[in-house]
This record gives C-alpha cells, sequence and structure tokens, in this order.
C-alpha cells in the first residue's frame, strides 16, 4: 500500500465526497483547521521539550519564558553524556531491545504457523492458555516473577529483562491471524516436494509474512525500548541501567538537573522517532486488531 | 487416512510419487506412518520454546503468586502459611481503598478523554475534506513513542509549579500559580491528561482501521436523505465502529487500573503515599517493604477486580448487540 495511504481517499470516498451536498470550502477549512489544532496540541509539548534542550541552564528559568533558545547550546547534552553513564543505559538498552525483538518475532511467528497450520488438540489447548494470559495483566505476577528470574539466576543481569519478555501474546495472534490466509495447499505442495517443516517454514512461509515480522519488530521494539517497571525489578547494579530506569533516576535525585534530564529525555526519543519514520507505512497498514496486548 | 492422522494434514502424501497413486492398503505402510508422527511433533519444534517460557513466566507466577497470596513470605527464608491473614489485613487497610479509589477516579478521566480524543482524530485523517493529513499523522504518533518516563518528565517540565509553561501562562495573565505537584487531586488530573496524550495514537489507528471498513455507500444514502453531518455521524458511523469502540474502551480500562510509570516520573510516586494508584501501592509494598505474600494478595485482589471489569464490558456489549 502507498505510504500515504491514509491521507489518500479511496476512489470511492472520492466519489463520495462529490456526491455529498456539503463538500463546501467551508467544511474543508474547518477540517483543516481542527485537524491542525489537534495536531499542534500533540506536537507542541514536544517541541517545546526538545527546544528547551538547547536552552542554557540559566536560561531554562529566566522569565520571559521563549520558544526558541536566545543562545543555543549543547551543553545540556554533553553533561547527560558523561556525567551519567549515558553511553552504558543507551547501549544496555540497545542491547536488551535487539536481543528481544529478534527473539520475540522468530518465537511468536514460530507459535503463530503452527497455531494456524497445525490441528493438534494440545495446540488448541495452548492457543487457550495464550488467550487467558491477555487476562492476566503482568502487574499482577510481579512479585513471582521476580522470585522465578531470581532462582535461574537471572537478577542483575540483563538476560533477566530479556527471557521473560519473549512471549507475548499480541505477537502469536498476529501471526496466527495472517498464517490462516496463506492456502494449506502451498504447506501440502512444499511437503509433497519433500521440504521438511521447519524448511518449508523457513524457505516459503517465513519470506510471505514479512510485513507482519516488520511490524511486530517495531511494536516489540518500542515495548523494550520504554519498558520501565520490569527493568527496574530485575536490574540492581546502576552499570545495568536501561535508559528509562536511568532517566527516573535523575527525576528522583534531591534537585533536579533539569538541563541534564531534558538532554537525556531527548536522546532517548531520537531512535524511536527515527525508526517509526523509517517504517512508519508498515505501522500504518498494521492489522494490529489481530492481537491486543502490551 | 490412518485414524491418527491429524485433520487437514495429508499424512498419506509423501516425497515417494508412488504415493500419490498407491492403494488404501498401502498409504498405511511403515514409512508414511513415522512420516505422520513426524507431521504431529513438528507443532512441538515450532511452539516449544514458548511452552517452555510460557510455564515459566506465566503459570508458574500465576500459581506461586496464588500460594504466596496465603503465606507471609518476605522474599526470603521459608512461607509461612497464613491462611486469609492478608486478605482480611488488605480489606481493613484504609491506604488499599483509597489507592483503589484513586484509581478508579484516574481511569474514569483518562478513559473517555482517550475516546474521544482518538476517534475525533481517526475521523479527522479520514475525512476527504481536511488537509495536510501525513503531517498531522506524524504529529498524533510521536507522544505515543516517547516513554511513559519521558513523558513524566515533558508533563512535569510544563506543569512544574514555580517555573512551569502553563503556571507562567497563567500568572502572566494576572491568574496565581496553581500546585499542579503538590495537591495529589491536581497531580492525578495531570496524570490522566499525560497518559491520553501519549495512548491516543494506537486506539486511533485501530479507529482509523474501522472507519475505512464503513461503505461509503451508507453516507450517500444518507447525504441523499437530506441527514445533516451531525445524524450521519451519529447513525452511521458510531454504530459502524462499535465493535473498535468497545476494545478502545475495555482495553482503555484496563490499561488505566495498571498505571505506574508515568505516575512515578510525574511525581516522584509523591506527594508522600497520598497519591498512589494500586499498582504503586503492590509495588511499594512488595518490593520496598518485603511483605511479598501481602502484595501478592493485592495483586490478586486487583486482577479478581480487572477480570470484573472486563467481564461486565463485554456482558454489556453483548446486550447491546443482541
Amino acid at each position: 500500500m502507498a505510504l500515504s495511504s491514509l491521507s489518500r481517499p479511496t476512489p470511492a470516498a472520492r466519489r463520495a465526497a462529490r456526491t455529498r451536498t456539503d463538500a463546501s470550502p467551508f467544511r474543508v477549512v474547518s477540517a483543516t483547521t481542527l485537524l491542525w489544532l489537534l495536531a499542534l496540541l500533540y506536537g507542541f509539548p514536544v517541541l517545546w521539550f526538545v527546544l528547551s534542550s538547547f536552552k542554557p541552564a540559566g536560561d531554562l528559568f529566566s522569565y520571559p519564558l521563549t520558544l526558541l533558545p536566545k543562545t543555543w547550546t549543547v551543553s545540556g547534552y554533553e553533561q547527560a553524556w558523561t556525567s551519567f553513564n549515558f553511553a552504558g543505559y543507551f547501549t544496555n538498552t540497545l542491547i536488551v531491545a535487539v536481543v528481544t525483538t529478534v527473539l520475540t518475532v522468530t518465537a511468536s511467528a514460530m507459535t503463530g504457523y503452527a497455531l494456524a497450520k497445525y490441528s493438534n488438540w494440545w495446540l488448541k489447548a495452548f492457543f487457550m492458555c495464550i488467550l487467558a494470559t491477555t487476562m492476566l495483566p503482568t502487574e499482577v505476577i510481579l512479585s513471582p516473577s521476580f522470585l522465578v528470574v531470581r532462582d535461574l539466576g537471572l537478577y542483575n543481569h540483563l538476560a533477566g529483562i530479556i527471557v521473560p519478555s519473549i512471549i507475548t501474546a499480541t505477537g502469536c495472534f498476529m501471526f496466527r491471524q495472517f498464517f490462516t490466509t496463506v492456502p494449506d495447499e502451498l504447506l501440502e505442495a512444499a511437503r509433497i516436494d519433500g521440504s521438511n517443516e521447519l524448511s518449508t517454514f523457513v524457505r516459503v512461509m517465513l519470506p510471505i509474512a514479512r510485513p507482519i515480522m516488520v511490524t511486530l519488530a517495531i511494536f516489540s521494539f518500542q515495548w523494550r525500548w520504554n519498558d520501565y517497571i520490569w527493568p527496574l525489578i530485575v536490574l540492581n547494579d546502576p552499570g545495568k541501567f536501561t535508559l528509562q530506569i536511568g532517566i527516573q533516576s535523575i527525576v528522583g535525585a534531591q534537585n533536579v538537573n533539569w538541563s541534564v534530564l531534558l538532554g537525556a529525555s531527548v536522546i532517548s526519543i531520537v531512535p524511536l522517532v527515527v525508526i517509526y519514520l523509517v517504517f512508519q507505512r508498515y505501522v500504518m497498514n498494521a492489522d494490529i486488531n489481530a492481537g491486543l496486548k502490551d | 487416512m490412518p485414524p491418527s492422522a491429524p485433520g487437514p494434514v495429508p499424512a498419506a502424501v509423501g516425497d515417494d510419487p508412488a504415493a500419490l497413486v498407491a492403494t488404501p492398503a498401502a498409504r498405511s505402510s511403515r514409512s508414511t506412518r513415522r512420516r505422520a508422527a513426524r507431521y504431529r511433533l513438528a507443532p512441538l519444534l515450532f511452539v516449544g520454546v514458548n511452552v517452555v517460557l510460557f510455564a515459566l513466566f506465566f503459570v508458574w507466577p500465576a500459581i506461586t503468586g496464588l500460594w504466596y497470596s496465603f503465606t507471609s513470605y518476605t522474599g526470603v527464608g521459608s512461607a509461612p502459611w497464613v491462611g486469609l491473614a492478608n486478605y482480611q489485613k488488605l480489606f481493613a487497610d484504609s491506604a488499599f481503598y483509597a489507592a483503589f479509589g484513586r484509581t478508579v477516579v484516574f481511569a474514569a478521566m483518562s478513559v473517555p478523554l482517550v475516546y474521544v480524543l482518538s476517534l475525533s482524530m481517526a475521523v479527522l485523517l479520514t475525512t476527504p475534506h481536511a488537509k495536510g493529513k501525513t503531517v498531522a499523522r506524524i504529529l498524533f504518533f510521536v507522544p505515543w513513542l516517547i516513554s511513559p518516563i519521558v513523558a513524566g518528565v515533558i508533563w512535569r517540565w510544563i506543569f512544574g509549579e514555580n517555573f512551569g509553561l502553563v503556571n507562567y501562562l497563567i500568572t502572566s495573565l494576572g491568574g496565581s500559580a496553581v500546585p499542579w505537584q503538590s495537591n495529589a487531586n491536581l497531580s492525578l488530573v495531570v496524570v490522566a491528561f499525560a497518559g491520553a496524550w501519549g495512548g491516543t495514537a494506537f486506539n486511533m489507528l485501530l479507529f482509523v482501521a474501522a472507519l475505512k471498513n464503513v461503505p461509503t455507500s451508507y453516507y450517500e444514502a444518507a447525504s441523499l436523505d437530506g441527514a445533516s453531518p451531525w445524524q450521519r455521524f451519529r447513525y452511521i458511523t458510531l454504530p459502524s465502529i462499535a465493535p473498535t469502540s468497545f476494545i478502545v474502551i475495555l482495553l482503555g480500562s484496563l490499561g488505566a487500573m495498571k498505571e505506574y510509570a508515568l505516575l512515578q516520573s510525574l511525581n516522584g510516586g509523591g506527594p508522600g503515599t497520598e497519591n498512589n494508584l494500586v499498582v504503586q501501592y503492590i509495588f511499594r509494598t512488595g518490593f520496598q517493604q518485603g511483605q511479598i505474600g501481602y502484595a501478592s494478595a493485592a495483586s490478586f485482589v486487583l486482577m479478581a477486580v480487572l477480570m470484573v471489569i472486563a467481564f461486565a464490558q463485554v456482558l454489556v456489549n453483548r446486550r447491546r448487540e443482541a
């Protein structure tokens, strides 16, 4: 689908617009105004925040407040990067997000495929169990999950964040939904050709599921990049902190150093915004109705 | 086909072309039976990892959590059985009720806000009348990308009491500064506002998908009958997207009941414990005070409430559809 599939109405919609008696300039102006008012309401806090991060510390609170910095500086960013082991937080978060995303996409694709293309009774039971987890909020089992991670010796290791995050109901649903639309004949043809089940999956099924893989990858990356409560519980050593814990530790300090906090926060946003801008057409076309959790 | 063959899988068809023309007797030969077994076990290969993870990180914690809720476990040593004592203590604890009450108020503020905002966005993004949708869509999306922690920092910065933009505007217009952070009720309003800001884009995505599926012929017919834009929205759009509305409201209220990170970042869990939501309460008793047994009991009460909410909403939805 086109990148701007949303903004470009279908031919039918355009015809409908013409036949509507009230496709007047007034409607165009009012709809556009409303849209932009909302967009500005949404964009302004980020804009204000980002611009403020380029103000020198002394100017942050000097009245009258101005939108643009009087003098531009990156000292907040420099301070954040040097005084808070920010490079370390960044690396840790990147490791967690990338590794978890790869594993989540792999495990979800395999599970979704099995749920869609095999009909064993125990698969149906497993599917019901996954469905049930959407009713069991992870927040509710925080303490016992922590004890499991601790007993497995994963406490204070990045693996303690990664391993429990691999399984997601949303991911399994997305792939199951997709693979049920793939004709069984394709699987049968591969079997007749003598392909074993795993290589059929890897060579035939995975390539056609690429849009779902990308969508889930973006979602998973965003979930893990922004995760707070679970890393907070699992990690103890500041050298292993992720970005969100790092930022929260600056917030929790006695005297908030706003200059550093603004810089640190903006740095933490950048990777996701870049990823979103590159892959936004996948996000916009994602059939997220398929599975809804996390 | 052998009776043990799994449903749609053509167990008799293998790489041997002869199998395609084989008699029924030949089909149940040993080699094809082995192949049938392979197809029966193949899904194990695919779901094995997830089954193990699922058992370890969902089933086992749920079972042990329930067990701990009947003990006075502290995280170390033994877990002495105390029966229903944790639950009795919980239902006598005013702090727990207060946290629950605030959580309900928070959900009641944030769910309608998210609903109205995300539906408005979706309608405006799908109407052929509005211009500049691509840029607007990106602006709508950025808050969704931002983590609750950073969103908390942003709104704390804007709603700061002595330096924030909002109080600056209020005071320069002649008003007096509003205690956005130190007043527990006001800070909850700010949290609801910040939560709605960060949560709308995902719901907007759901609504956009639903709106695209409403047949345009409905609108054409209604226009010919002289229906006003509001009437078309009320009598065509709203009923058509009802299933999506249901999902948005359900997920919104369950999500609001589980809010943690945003509140933590917006006011550092303060002022005092006056502003605790339920998950804060669980976190504080379980991880900071080491009362794992007690916190587990609180968790299961939360889960029961979430299930009641979900069940009630499903029931209302069913009745409305019937």
